[in-house]
């Protein structure tokens, strides 16, 4: 039968105190520094105007609903360009680690693909894309903007993905290949079953990442008309001269967001568990 | 382990201390008092002259406009120039409150930033600006200096081109740029099927029309004269809108800083100049006429 020496009980008491003390100390710190911002900000010369142009109920509940109107295409946007990216990355990312020098010309072409579209600002792909495509007057090719817009977001993206991807397979060690092969899987299986379950795994907070910034940069395919979120904002905003639907739109993405922060969050707590199965050592 | 807490709370005093040390910025040039009434620079009988105007600059007037400056309302993209129907209306505007040509100093101010909150820096901004209600709580917008007309522009061989109404227009797909009536002229007149496309600057809009992405363009009346004449040959101005019944004219104002002192002196250099015929020979000289389009209903 356990029972904790009275020493012990007598430092987890201390230890409790002390936690205690340390949570009053950052509470009481908390509220003194946004009462004093508050202060600052609510005493500032500007604030009743700076209310007025960026806080102004009436105009957030008129933007409200244009802004989640807006939003659904961004949403749209966001689920069929990043099932393609994922797709279109780690197949580039695949053809860049292929080995023997039959493979040079994917190779290279693959390279020269990711360093391009990486290299490119977006916004100048979008343009070059939305307007320059249509300006061919090619028979069969879309001239919607909203699909050439998400062309355009696919070209940049799969190349950012692709690098993430690439840095996984190559951080998976050598031995476990040499290991593969010695049991004798060929080196397409070694690659579907040992390197790329690893390589995913290891990659996935960063891919997150860039699916956070891809939802984000969905608002850019507005350039060609096409009315998102920001964008219905912007169309309200210009024509009442007021800001508060930006905010409101600010806000509505921000919200979007915390979830997508969460799940990658829970998404690499299960890995590590995974990793460490048997316990933390 | 006081001293520590008791740093924290000094250290957030300290902030508070910087922080106020933050000078409320000087506006220049703004008097409290509501717009549009008579405030220092302008007692009754008293003077809208150079230099009793409270102005950025003593003795210059800045005047702001985005940049490029679309013809043709500017020409050449140089607003100083004096060419161009903006640029004639701000120098006439400053010719009647004493400002010699030279005394004229011209700002880049993008669309956006001509009414966002804070210090301007400029004295009144032209950048074809409609007046209405919601803007006037954000800026002092003067009298109007431009009566406004939406018309639409379509390729000469699509389906729009051949729209006598608007029932004709309902299943087009219509584009119009940003922060413009002629996007109101759309959501509102027209109500069409297909959401609008809506474009950050007109030659995006071109560009669109020219591709076909849009049928068809909504722009105000000059643009569209100037758009069909000179940049897209291809199109042509199929019709205007009329206003709505009961619905104000549409004007183009000049965009000053809330409250500013100027504000009364150049809503009456404005309506001087359109009671003198000023306004009227500028438009002759710099815009085309508009009787040729038949009005869509």
């Amino acid at each position: 039968m356990y029972r904790p020496s009275q020493r012990r009980i007598e430092r987890e008491r201390y230890k409790r105190s002390r936690t205690r003390r340390a949570t009053a100390v950052a509470t009481l710190s908390t509220v003194l520094t946004l009462a004093v911002l508050f202060l600052v900000v609510t005493g500032s010369p500007g604030w009743p105007r700076t209310k007025e142009t960026f806080f102004d109920a009436e105009y957030a509940r008129q933007a409200l609903p244009l802004v989640l109107d807006g939003l659904w295409l961004n949403l749209r946007l966001l689920l069929v360009c990043g099932a393609v990216t994922l797709v279109l990355g780690l197949l580039l990312a695949v053809t860049r680690t292929l080995r023997g020098p039959a493979f040079f010309p994917l190779r290279a072409l693959a390279t020269a693909y990711v360093d391009f579209f990486r290299g490119l600002p977006l916004i100048i792909c979008l343009l070059a894309v939305i307007f320059g495509v249509p300006a061919l007057r090619l028979q069969g090719v879309p001239t919607d903007p909203v699909v050439l817009g998400g062309t355009a977001l696919v070209l940049t993206y799969s190349a950012y993905m692709a690098e993430v991807f690439r840095a996984g397979i190559e951080s998976v060690h050598p031995s476990q290949r040499a290991a593969a092969r010695s049991l004798g899987l060929s080196t397409a299986q070694t690659m579907r079953f040992v390197v790329l379950p690893q390589a995913v795994r290891r990659v996935v907070p960063p891919l997150l990442n860039d699916l956070v910034s891809l939802q984000k940069d969905t608002g850019l395919v507005s350039i060609a008309g096409a009315v998102d979120a920001v964008y219905a904002a912007q169309i309200l905003s210009s024509k009442t001269f007021n800001y508060t639907p930006y905010v409101v739109a600010g806000l509505v993405f921000v919200v979007l967001t915390i979830p997508m922060t969460r799940f990658t969050d829970w998404v690499t707590a299960r890995m590590n568990r995974r990793q460490s199965q048997g316990g933390t050592v | 382990m006081r001293s520590r807490s008791a740093a924290i709370a000094a250290a957030s005093v300290l902030a508070a201390l910087a922080a106020s040390g933050c000078a409320p910025q000087q506006t220049a040039g703004s008097t409290s008092g509501t717009s549009g009434t008579a405030s220092s620079a302008a007692r009754p009988g008293g003077s809208c002259t150079a230099d009793a105007l409270a102005t950025k600059a003593k003795g210059k007037l800045t005047v702001g406009t985005d940049t490029p400056a679309y013809a043709p309302w500017f020409q050449d993209d140089d607003p100083a120039n004096g060419k161009g129907y903006e640029s004639a209306v701000a120098y006439a505007v400053a010719q009647k409150l004493g400002f010699a040509k030279g005394d004229v100093v011209w700002q880049k101010v993008a669309f956006n930033n001509a009414f966002a909150p804070g210090a301007k820096t400029f004295d009144f901004d032209v950048n074809q600006v409609s007046i209405n209600e919601d803007r006037r709580k954000a800026v002092d917008l003067s009298s109007g200096y431009y009566d406004v007309r939406q018309t639409l522009i379509a390729l000469k061989d699509s389906k729009a081109a051949k729209a006598t109404s608007l029932a004709d227009l309902k299943g087009a797909k219509l584009g119009a740029q940003v922060g413009t009536t002629s996007l109101d002229v759309i959501n509102d007149l027209i109500k069409p099927d297909q959401q609008p496309s809506v474009f950050q600057k007109n030659d995006l809009a071109k560009a669109a029309l020219k591709n076909g992405q849009v049928d068809a363009i909504v722009v105000d009346l000059p643009t569209a004269f100037y758009i069909t004449g000179a940049e897209v040959t291809e199109a042509e101005v199929v019709g205007q809108f009329e206003t709505p019944a009961g619905a104000a004219k549409e004007q183009f104002g000049l965009v000053l800083d809330k409250d500013s002192a100027l504000t009364s002196c150049v809503s009456q250099a404005v309506d001087a100049l359109r009671e003198d015929g000023t306004l009227a020979a500028i438009e002759k000289q710099w815009l085309s006429d508009a009787a040729g389009a038949p009005v869509l209903k």
